[in-house]
């Protein structure tokens, strides 16, 4: 268990990276804290398995130093480390069977046999796999191997963190649920410091006390699951958290009213703009308000999934859209009013703060 | 899937039919013919029954044949796999250096296999030959013309260096299939050089082994060209394969009838012997179920 200091980590896989551009990992300056639960939440090629590869030492950073509980380790091994990471798709040891293949990381570190014998059969028992035990690995389904990899993990007991790279991805749903329960279990017995990539914004939530949003190589927000919902720092946060995602619609600002169109939305107080870029007003579909008084939209269709609504509409020419609970009637002359306390006011994509 | 009977299906096997008929099974019957019957030329046959099985199975010549082909497969396998396998986990994974290496590899494969044993006998030589000068100004007195073990070690050297390749190739292909999440999961989990080995490259790579296996034991157990071109079964008989033997009995002495017998029998051993293989290797494949 460790503390683990990232400090201003870079990574290029060319060698001749310049621009920023070159980077698949922007600059990165974070502390893990010991003992944490993180999510890592992003889209595809965003830059989190890089950066999860270089906290296990499979990834030498182009530029930066990482730290456990305040030593260097940049240059040492995965092993020298002692990292346990689990990848997302499975690897088994074909030849070996179900036991053998949980015992592998403790054979390999010389731990007494006895003690592997114990530590293999709560893994066993934790991830329901004890009635297959003796059997090859090679011959199990994708879950039962992904099962496997997920065991090998977990079995070593003084690891300094748990890496998981979207370990669930091939694991079907109902399963899904059941061990990443396992795992917040596990996480809340052991108080090993576990990171978790994934792309799935459900599995962020329900897993990590903190989230760290990646987007384009860099870290745009962290924090807990409800300040992501209701403070996105980013547009990205806003729309890749909540589904459907924020509203984001460009506007321009003067004093405490912000213009979309020909309408006057206020707010709670002025912004603070420094420089004047490219402005624009996100509000969540959840924090939108749909009757008969307010600002007129044009509806183009409404989804029914089941305990809600979505409604689809155009909003000054900008498409919106709008989360009704389901017994609520929508007018044909609908019209809007956003909930103040829930808009925010971005600048280049960046949050911006109030005045005063 | 349910399969449906459908006879229109033979028409389209019917161009390979014949094709394998021409080639293979209408010869085979003209050697089964030419086994059980005398022949002076003239087209005049007598029946000889199985005699001349009889005679093959029971001549000195042949078993001696029989062994020194057996000895030679078994060294060409032993020194011809690990090698193999040695070299393709050394070759490089990505970068300029692969198609460099694949090239070199495939260089031996390419030459036409008399050409291979041209190569070899000039090289060997002790006037004009690298090989043969070179080890000779070194005191050794090396001539494979006279001596048979010096015979034996060039065969055995020049087979590793035309066919290692093969194999490494083979290797090549299955080691490169394995994804990087397993090398990293093995680092993760501190698994040594040779336990990556044990567990991952070796189980992936079995497959291909199994082909290369095949391939090198049938086709060094059938070796012809390169020892008939260096040594041409000498000095003595020390060199004579089976092949070689064969070679001599229907051609150089003309006895048709019981080098059709032999040929049966040695079609049977290197079919017996290539199911054995089969079956061992893939028994043990079977067994992890």
């Amino acid at each position: 268990m460790a503390r683990i200091t990232l400090e201003h980590i870079r990574h290029a896989y060319s060698e001749k990276a310049k621009a920023a551009g070159d980077y698949a990992l922007k600059e990165v300056h974070h502390e893990w804290e010991d003992g944490g639960a993180y999510a890592l939440l992003g889209p595809s090629g965003c830059g989190k398995t890089t950066l999860l590869n270089i906290i296990s030492g499979l990834l030498t950073p182009s530029d930066g130093r990482i730290l456990f509980d305040g030593k260097d380790v940049t240059q040492l091994s995965t092993e020298e480390r002692n990292i346990a990471q689990v990848f997302q798709f499975p690897v088994v040891y074909d030849t070996m069977t179900v036991f053998d293949n949980l015992a592998f990381p403790l054979r390999n570190r010389k731990v007494p046999e006895a003690e592997v014998e114990k530590r293999v059969n709560e893994i066993l028992e934790m991830t329901d796999l004890a009635g297959m035990a003796k059997r090859r690995a090679q011959r199990l389904t994708a879950d039962q191997k992904q099962k496997i990899s997920l065991g090998r993990g977990l079995v070593r007991a003084n690891v300094n963190a748990i890496l998981f790279d979207e370990p669930l991805t091939v694991i079907d749903p109902h399963m899904k649920w059941v061990l990443r329960s396992q795992l917040k279990r596990l996480h809340r017995q052991s108080r090993f410091t576990m990171v978790y990539v994934t792309h799935d914004q459900t599995e962020a939530l329900t897993f990590a006390d903190k989230v760290v949003v990646m987007h384009d190589g860099q870290i745009v927000q962290i924090g807990t699951p409800a300040e992501l919902f209701e403070r996105p720092s980013h547009t990205f946060v806003g729309y890749f958290i909540g589904s459907p995602g924020m509203n984001i619609m460009s506007a321009a600002i003067d004093g405490a009213t912000a213009r979309i169109g020909d309408q006057n939305i206020a707010l709670s107080a002025a912004p603070a703009l420094k420089a004047q870029g490219r402005i624009e007003l996100g509000i969540r579909p959840e924090f939108i308000k749909l009757g008969r008084e307010g600002m007129p939209i044009t509806i183009n269709k409404v989804e029914d999934i089941g305990r809600q609504k979505i409604v689809r509409a155009s909003f000054c020419g900008q498409p919106i859209s709008i989360v009704v609970p389901e017994d609520d009637e929508i007018p044909a002359d609908a019209k809007v009013t956003f909930e103040k306390q829930a808009i925010g006011i971005f600048a280049d994509s960046w949050r911006v703060g109030q005045e005063g | 899937m349910d399969k449906t009977w459908n006879n229109k299906a033979w028409f389209l096997v019917l161009p390979v039919l014949l094709l394998v008929a021409f080639s293979a099974v209408i010869p085979l019957m003209t050697v089964v013919n030419y086994s059980v019957q005398d022949t002076f030329g003239n087209n005049q046959f007598f029946w000889a029954g199985t005699d001349w099985f009889v005679e093959i199975l029971t001549s000195p010549r042949f078993w001696d044949a029989l062994w020194r082909n057996l000895i030679f497969s078994a060294v060409i396998l032993a020194i011809e796999v690990p090698l193999g396998i040695l070299i393709a986990l050394n070759m490089p994974k990505h970068g300029l250096g692969v198609p460099v290496c694949l090239v070199l590899m495939a260089l031996p494969l390419l030459i036409p296999w008399n050409v291979v044993g041209t190569i070899w006998q000039v090289f060997g030589r002790v006037d004009i030959g690298l090989l043969g000068y070179f080890l000779n100004s070194l005191g050794i007195s090396y001539n494979y013309t006279q001596n048979p073990t010096h015979a034996w070690a060039t065969v055995i050297v020049m087979d590793v260096w035309h066919w290692t390749s093969l194999v490494v190739l083979l290797c090549y292909a299955g080691l490169v299939s394995i994804p990087d999440a397993y090398y990293q999961a093995a680092r993760i989990d501190g698994a040594s050089r040779w336990s990556v080995f044990r567990y991952i490259q070796l189980p992936k790579m079995k497959r291909v082994l199994l082909i290369a296996v095949l391939l090198r034991f049938m086709d060094s157990f059938m070796i012809y060209t390169e020892p008939f071109v260096v040594t041409g079964g000498g000095p003595g008989n020390s060199t004579t394969f089976l092949s070689i033997d064969l070679v001599k009995m229907a051609i150089g002495q003309f006895d048709l009838g019981p080098a059709a017998a032999m040929s049966i029998i040695y079609f049977l051993i290197i079919l017996l012997l290539s199911w054995v293989f089969y079956t061992v290797m893939t028994q043990s494949d079977a067994e992890q179920k």
